[in-house]
């Protein structure tokens, strides 16, 4: 006899379910057959989610002191928060309260009806096995550090300090680069509507690099995250500068006083040059120069302090024994905005990049076209004098390819025709685009499509062949030659350009992987970053506190950065308001006595919630990191991991419940209290 | 046997992914037969594989072990554990003489409901193809082990208890 006291709501959902359930039955059947089991009231109603029906449960948890409580209704995932509220309001733990599914499970997918009905009777039994083992809990609170780690200082980055500092909140903004900014920086114009990428940038960028809630760590990188929700904590390296950021004014003599030139293949995508000690470009925030150690002469070669000798500063800024700092501090949230790489276009060795010399990838194209680059905004070949008569540009270049990526990378269309249509306004020159398809999804791009076709900028349909010096038909020598088939003529075609512009494609950070790893994230199959859910939570992870935004969940484009990143901001900043969180209780936890420090269950935890105690000998799990998926319950070989509402006994009882009613077979035997040694 | 017989089959879903195919299923009307009943578990990876054995020792036909598509995790990795511990317990189940096709495992996105109804109706035939576990016929009268070989090519060789 069980000693709780179990009240059984069965639901007619209208008919719903009574179409093909017989409900009286059921609930008869569990008054009468489920008794010694602990059920003590039996009801049917039509329609349980309704405020009389959860009245029903709400006066029989009083009145007749029930225990427990089954409802048979709909998917748990409709109203199992329904009905637990009901019971909470009764005065009975929500925990205690168990919907099982005779609607998309039974009644909807099964059209005999004396067979539904039996299935039904079962789904209840399992039901009522189940809960009679359930235990109260209480959802898990933490509390909320007000501080919040962004790591990238792209767009989508300072939009979301921006956000967080300007809400009167604390932010440290984490950048591996000497300079916020991003790809953005680099850029030139932006599409659609041609605004100079810098103009809209560096406002924003002083304001995070002056903002007082913002500590900005550039030519930094998170080196660990310890911690859970609410309280991180953040352990970043700082890389010397060489530059005492306490004293440097900014003023530039030691970039203008090096010696040294270094092509700059970072900000200016290997077509200018910089200084060994060298701020990325004039806006640069912060303004302080870093020196680059690899080409430093002093660092080299034990002489020079050019740089040192002219600093004006007194004492000097330039410090040739800084060192890497550790910094550790704590935070609630993080947000990732580590944004994207270009794909490598060597890669695909028939377009000819590094081969010829007049093929250019669509970053390099950003900086010829930009006015602060190395050719002043002029638009010209490799030897840096001739304009092109001719420029052809390739769109998905690495994109929707199946040998290197399969996806769209979605800027590319628009970044194209924002090249046409510049290289038209600049040069005047022939430009030709090949395309596989024109996407222009967004406000004002087709329009600016349109503007680009009334431009005269030509359009061929096909995927590139090749790109080729080797000339054949008259008025082809010294030129690059585009072999493509073109699909809307059906035709081969051989296009003679004097530049070749590729559009390349965006790709996850190669370090993605290892950055998923350090957040305790997850990665796509392509390496982008995996958002809780791709609708309804496009900013949140599955772990709890970590929030991303920008590239770094999938190629985008600006405005979708910022908005990403002022998206993720709103949800930190709603949750640093509430100054705490309530985690669901379904998690594992170690029974002490029971655990033999076997270590098996150590490494299946993503989450990093498990580790191991050297002092104790035993294994520990941190109930804030734990997702709850049971998986290291299933695993430990001395049954002393268990998870809360899906214990072994709880899965095992709802088995023997589920099978009570089993036509085909012998009688069941009780559940043993299995897997619990002794 | 006059009556067809029909198997009675647990099926293990996850949280995330097949449960809410069986959802899915249930809302755009499916149909299955009625043979299956399922258990909820937060994630495929909670399934112990003892709770295999314990339902069929426990009067179930087959067993459906069913989770998100490799890398959909909702846990991010952890249906790749399921699949390592399903091989591991076919292997254990030809052990104890029971037709490994008893148990199975589907992967089912939470937009496959119609997907999993399929499974589920196929795999309601071929365990009715295959006819009731029948232990009696497997465990010795004295109680001792069964003493069986399976060959996956061939059929069963039974031991003495046969
Ligand atoms: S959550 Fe579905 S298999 Fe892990």
């Amino acid at each position: 006899m069980s000693p709780e006291r179990i009240g059984v709501y069965v639901c007619h959902c209208g008919s719903n379910i009574a179409a093909t359930v017989d409900v009286e039955e059921v609930a008869l059947w569990a008054s009468e057959e489920l008794g010694d089991r602990g059920v003590v009231v039996a009801r049917d109603y039509q329609f349980m989610c309704s405020s009389l029906g959860q009245e029903l449960i709400e006066a029989d948890i009083k009145e007749q002191g029930l225990t427990r409580v089954v409802v048979a209704a709909c998917s748990p995932h409709l109203h199992e928060r329904t009905f637990r509220t009901a019971c909470k309001r009764a005065g009975l733990n929500p925990f205690l309260c168990e919907l099982v599914s005779i609607r998309e499970q039974v009644s909807w997918v099964h059209t005999d009806r004396a067979a539904a009905t039996e299935k039904a009777m079962a789904v209840v039994s399992g039901g009522v096995e189940r809960v009679t083992l359930h235990q109260p809990l209480e959802p898990l609170h933490v509390p909320i550090h007000p501080a919040t780690l962004i790591v990238g200082g792209g767009i989508a980055g300072i939009q979301a300090a921006l956000e967080i500092a300007d809400s009167g909140y604390p932010v440290y903004l984490v950048e591996r680069e000497p300079s916020i900014g991003g790809h953005m920086a680099q850029f030139d114009k932006t599409f659609p509507t041609l605004d100079c990428s810098a103009c809209i940038l560096t406002p924003k960028m002083v304001d995070v690099g002056g903002h007082p809630n913002v500590t900005l760590l550039t030519w930094s990188e998170v080196e660990r995250v310890d911690g859970y929700v609410g309280s991180f904590t953040v352990t970043v390296r700082k890389k010397a500068r060489y530059v005492d950021e306490s004293v440097c004014t900014g003023c530039g003599i030691c970039t203008e006083k090096c010696p040294v030139r270094v092509l700059d293949n970072t900000y200016e995508a290997g077509l200018g040059y910089r200084k060994a000690v060298y701020r990325p470009f004039a806006q640069a925030v912060p303004k302080y120069p870093v020196i680059d150690r690899e080409n430093c002469t002093y660092f080299q070669r034990g002489k020079c302090k050019a740089c040192q000798l002219f600093c004006p500063t007194h004492p000097k800024a330039i410090d040739f024994e800084q060192k890497d700092e550790i910094l550790q501090f704590q935070v609630g949230n993080i947000i990732l905005a580590t944004g994207y790489d270009l794909f490598d276009c060597r890669r695909i060795p028939q377009y000819g990049y590094a081969r010829l010399a007049n093929v250019f990838t669509s970053l390099e194209f950003e900086r010829l076209c930009n006015a602060a680059g190395p050719t002043g905004g002029k638009i010209v070949l490799r030897d840096g004098v001739t304009e092109p008569a001719t420029v052809g540009i390739i769109h998905c270049v690495g994109s929707r390819d199946h040998n290197y990526n399969p996806y769209c990378s979605n800027i590319c269309c628009m970044q194209s025709l924002k090249f046409g249509h510049l290289v038209k306004e600049r040069t005047g020159a022939e430009v030709f685009n090949f395309y596989i398809d024109i996407r222009t999804a967004f406000k004002d791009y087709d329009e600016f499509y349109q503007r680009v076709l009334e431009d005269g900028v030509h359009f061929v349909r096909g995927r590139v062949a090749e790109v080729t010096d080797a000339a054949r038909l008259p008025g082809e020598e010294g030129k690059l030659i585009i072999q493509v088939e073109d699909t809307l003529l059906g035709k081969q075609r051989r296009i003679p350009v004097d530049m070749v512009v590729l559009s390349a494609a965006l790709q996850p950070r190669q370090d993605s992987t290892e950055v998923a790893y350090t957040f305790g994230i997850a990665c796509s199959a392509n390496g982008w970053f995996i958002e809780k859910h791709p609708k309804l939570d496009p900013v949140a992870t599955m772990t709890e506190g970590i929030f991303i935004a920008g590239a770094c969940q999938g190629p985008k484009d600006i405005p979708a950065s910022v908005a990403q990143g002022a998206a993720a901001a709103a949800r930190v900043l709603g949750r640093i308001h509430q100054k705490e969180l309530a985690l669901e209780p379904v998690r594992a936890s170690i029974i002490a006595e029971r655990c033999s420090g076997c270590r098996i269950c150590n490494n299946l935890c993503p989450f990093n919630a498990i580790s191991y105690d050297t002092a104790r000998m035993i294994t520990e799990i941190n109930p804030a990191l734990c997702q709850g998926c049971g998986t290291c319950v299933a695993a430990c070989p001395s049954g002393a991991i268990t998870g809360t509402q899906f214990s072994n006994e709880q899965v095992l009882a709802q088995l023997y419940g589920l099978l009570l009613l089993n036509v085909s077979s012998g009688p069941v035997q009780q559940p043993q209290p299995a897997l619990v040694p002794a | 046997m006059s009556e067809p017989f029909e198997p009675v089959i647990i099926g293990f879903t996850c949280n995330w992914c097949s449960y809410r195919a069986a959802d899915l299923a249930g809302t755009s009307r499916v149909k299955y037969p009625p043979n299956i009943r399922l258990i909820r578990l937060m994630c495929s990876g909670r399934l112990d594989p003892t709770f295999v054995l314990k339902a069929l020792a426990g009067g179930a036909d087959g067993v459906l072990i069913t989770g998100c598509h490799p890398g959909e995790c909702h846990y991010l990795e952890q249906n790749y554990k399921t699949l390592r511990r399903f091989t591991l317990l076919r292997r254990t189940l030809a052990q104890f003489g029971i037709e490994p096709e008893r148990v199975r495992l589907v992967w089912a996105s939470a937009a496959e409901g119609a997907r999993l109804a399929v499974e589920i109706g196929k795999m309601v035939e071929e365990v009715r193809a295959l006819g009731p576990l029948n232990w009696q016929g497997v465990i010795a009268d004295d109680g001792d082990p069964p003493i069986a070989i399976y060959h996956p090519q061939s059929e069963w060789v039974q031991g003495v208890a046969a």
